[in-house]
């Protein structure tokens, strides 16, 4: 019996787009030179007092709303005790018996099916600094730049049963920490980073005994981790060899999981509440307050998508991946008509998201603007150009041309004299000129070859320069042709 | 409850503290008093009673989210033991 069923847990601390820091009014901004926004407090030098910052808790707050958990009335920060330079305190302040958030879910998408991740928790905490091991004469430098930035720690309950549905985990909740914008989810700069508690079992038997695959920085190595683990677990329980409770990195050069620390050596932390902090006490009307202030939800917003532009669940996914492209395409809509909102999703989806991509381009970099696009698929809409000729036409937006804003594609059409012929008169005259001088052509057709056909109306779009549709080119070939 | 030897010198190594031998054992001694105080404080009935996380029955005050600590690293840096390019210099620390 060779069958292993995985089990996954994710913790993930979301690095809080405050200004300030959580207990300090040292500022946050990223790559500053260092210690230079490590204030006394920071520093824990002797008699300094920590002071909650509101933004933080607005944050949390945020966040509980957007998983439907319970926003705790009260909670209370804890000490996290233990040694290590980049903490000059010698605890962290964090939230242990009392969280900020209890419960809530997160729908995942993994193939064609959806799934429901229960959280246990999120609550707040603040971040250590950094060590700096590189030689300083056998030394190792210390930037607390970092120290007391705002966390939130996000605890799920071990829901997930493969790397991918981990990963979908992942994304989605990197997805909306930066959808409701408490969180920047800049991976490089550490702002987003997982930790993944993998055991695995027989079916029916009880939970395996798990390993952590601490700091895991990107999605793809989130994959690669957790699939080596896995393997490597079970291949030791084949082996006949019990699996040890362990701390282990990952190793991007060699794709391997390395033990950081046992159980053993594990931290005993000795939580207690901070006798520095107050209960944090939320009023039901403060969490009323941002609850009006809350953007449209990603579930929300695909489902009216899916209602209202009648797109596909797919489709209403892919443009709801991200707030910025869910308001492009909104805003390209709302200028091309909703009679354009399919080949709106497909222009957002494909044509722009390959371009952007090719010339490694975010889309809040694009130079075609919503509007812009809007602009051009109108023109779509009511026949003024066909979709081959809007191709050329968006080229010319991505290089500047035809000005700001929705007339930016009248401009260029008018310009380059790029409007369909629909007048039949006027093809007709070009077909007439194509067939006289593709005599040859006209007598293979005669004598019954079909490609001929093909040929002429090659030649025939090309004489109206794309401008023509080509059904009517079709059938009013077909007509002189009989 | 009472201590053994071996929780004191586990929690003064926790605490990065060097005791000798006969350290611990005074200190076994001033910490199985302080539990024998617990034990008395236990005998009270406090079914009922939430347990309170602040010795005052207040809630935290919060502060706006700004900015507003200048950069005074030179002041910090100027007591620090060992300083380099900006960083506070410690023994290395690798785990």
């Amino acid at each position: 019996m060779n069958i292993w069923e995985v089990v996954i847990g994710i913790e993930t601390h979301a690095q809080l787009a405050t200004h300030s820091k959580i207990f300090s009014g040292a500022s946050t901004a990223f790559g500053a030179d260092p210690n230079t926004q490590a204030c006394a407090v920071d520093l824990a030098l002797p008699g300094v007092l920590p002071v909650l910052n509101r933004g933080a808790v607005e944050c949390a707050i945020r966040f509980g709303l957007a998983i439907g958990a319970e926003v705790a009335q009260k909670s209370v920060f804890a000490r996290k005790n233990y040694f290590y330079p980049d903490l000059p305190k010698g605890y962290q302040i964090s939230q242990f018996e009392l969280p900020v958030v209890v419960g809530g879910q997160l729908a995942i998408q993994v193939g064609d099916t959806e799934k429901i991740v229960n959280l246990t928790r999120a609550h707040l905490e603040e971040d250590a600094g950094k060590s700096l091991h590189e030689d300083f004469h056998g030394k190792s430098g210390i930037d607390l730049n970092r120290a007391g930035t705002p966390l939130l720690e996000i605890v799920t309950e071990p829901d997930m049963c493969s790397a991918a549905e981990a990963v979908a985990y992942a994304k989605a909740l990197h997805a909306l920490v930066r959808w409701i914008g408490i969180c920047d989810g800049n991976m490089q700069e550490g702002s987003f980073r997982c930790d993944a508690n993998v055991s695995v079992r027989r079916p029916g038997q009880p939970l395996g005994t798990r390993r952590e695959i601490k700091n895991l920085n990107s999605f793809r190595f989130m994959q690669q981790a957790i699939d080596y683990e896995i393997q490597w677990q079970i291949a030791e329980i084949e082996d006949g060899r019990a699996i040890q409770q362990a701390t282990v990195l990952f190793d991007p050069d060699t794709g391997e999981t390395r033990m950081m620390r046992s159980k053993e050596d594990a931290h005993d932390y000795r939580y207690f509440p901070d006798p520095d902090l107050l209960p944090l006490i939320i009023s039901p009307e403060w969490i009323e307050r941002t609850r009006s202030a809350m953007p449209e939800l990603p579930a929300a917003k695909k489902q009216r998508f899916i209602a209202d532009y009648g797109l596909s669940a797919y489709d209403a996914a892919a443009l709801t991946s991200s707030l910025e492209v869910a308001d492009f395409y909104e805003a390209a809509v709302a200028i091309a008509g909703k009679q354009s909102a399919k080949p709106c999703a497909n222009w957002v989806m494909v044509d722009l998201a390959a371009r952007l991509n090719k010339e490694g381009l975010e889309l809040s970099g694009s130079p075609v603007s919503a509007a812009q696009l809007g602009g051009l698929l109108a023109r779509v809409a009511d026949n003024t150009i066909s979709n081959n000729i809007a191709k050329k036409v968006f080229d010319a937006l991505w290089a500047g041309d035809g000005g700001d804003g929705a007339g930016a594609a009248d401009v260029i059409i008018e310009k380059q004299g790029l409007k369909q012929i629909t007048d039949s008169s006027a093809i007709e005259a070009l077909i007439d000129e194509v067939l006289a001088a593709n005599a040859a052509m006209v007598a293979e057709f005669k004598a019954g070859k079909e490609k001929a056909f093909n040929a002429l109306v090659g030649q025939a779009m090309k004489a109206t320069k794309g401008k023509a549709n080509p059904q009517q080119v079709n059938e009013l070939l077909k007509k002189k042709l009989a | 409850m009472s201590l053994t030897l071996e929780q004191v010198r586990r929690v003064a190594h926790l605490a990065r503290i060097e005791i000798s031998d006969a350290e611990a054992q005074t200190t076994l001694g001033h910490l199985n008093g302080i539990f024998t105080l617990i034990e008395a404080m236990q005998a009270v009935d406090t079914k009922g009673v939430e347990p309170m996380a602040h010795a005052q029955d207040v809630a935290q005050r919060l502060r706006e989210d700004r900015a507003v600590e200048a950069d005074q690293r030179a002041a910090f840096q100027a007591v620090a033991p060992e300083t380099e390019n900006g960083l506070y210099l410690v023994p290395k620390v690798i785990e």
